[in-house]
């Protein structure tokens, strides 16, 4: 059997986000099987576009204050209004260090899959037609933990 | 050495390296030899550590002018 890694992404902010798909794609291309779990903040990642289709007042509000999708996640510290990311985008570009689209692209090569927490889905109400087409499923915490349960690595970023 | 192929990886970082290997490895036959080339210095030990987790074979590897060459034996 293969071996597993499996993270939660909970803070939905850039650099964080970097973090986990260099750790996924690193595993995967080791031969790991890997699962991420995308809840609260992290949603933000797995979103289209800003959506207020279906959502009550304090979600709209929620939305309207949110990462609109994974390319506008904010930093987790120096972020200034958006300043601090896009400084930190054009650096990593000068360096020639990988950008979110590109890991993410080698995370979908190498079959990384991707969960939605069903729980915070249906808090932040969003809604699985205003995810990215790449998501696996919406699942709840006991899937997660049976996955979890048999792998070697599981991290909370 | 005969070398099969040959993947440029001069001027990227962690991860890209050793994922490009492993795609490059997936159109290869067993047996045969890839050679990487990089710069990044954490190649050295990421490729090492890498070979040993994916039973890769490290045949050898050189240094010339800041330049890491990596020659990669797929397994069976």
């Amino acid at each position: 059997m293969k071996d597993k890694m499996t993270i939660i992404f909970f803070s939905g902010t850039m650099d964080k986000a970097i973090a986990a798909l260099i750790l996924a794609t690193t595993a995967a291309s080791m031969g790991m099987e890997v699962s991420i779990f995308f809840t609260f903040w992290g949603l933000n990642f797995l979103k289209k576009k800003r959506s207020y289709k279906k959502k009550i007042f304090m979600q709209k509000m929620l939305e309207f204050m949110s990462a609109k999708d994974k390319n506008s996640l904010p930093l987790t510290q120096m972020n200034m209004f958006g300043l601090g990311r896009w400084m930190m985008k054009k650096l990593m570009k000068k360096k020639k260090v990988a950008s979110i689209d590109e890991l993410f692209l080698l995370a979908k090569q190498f079959k990384v899959k991707l969960f939605a927490c069903s729980t915070s889905c249906s808090v932040m109400g969003i809604e699985r037609e205003n995810m990215i087409d790449e998501v696996n499923d919406i699942v709840g915490a006991a899937t997660f933990l049976s996955e979890a349960k048999d792998a070697k690595i599981n991290l909370f970023i | 050495m005969k070398v099969d192929k040959t993947l440029d990886c001069v001027g990227m970082y962690c991860p890209i390296p050793v994922a490009k290997t492993t795609i490059e490895l997936e159109d290869m036959k067993p047996g045969e030899i890839l050679e990487v080339l990089a710069d990044d210095p954490a190649a050295k030990k990421d490729f090492v550590s890498w070979c040993k987790t994916t039973k890769n074979e490290l045949l050898d590897y050189k240094e010339e002018n800041g330049v890491f060459k990596f020659y990669i034996k797929k397994s069976e």
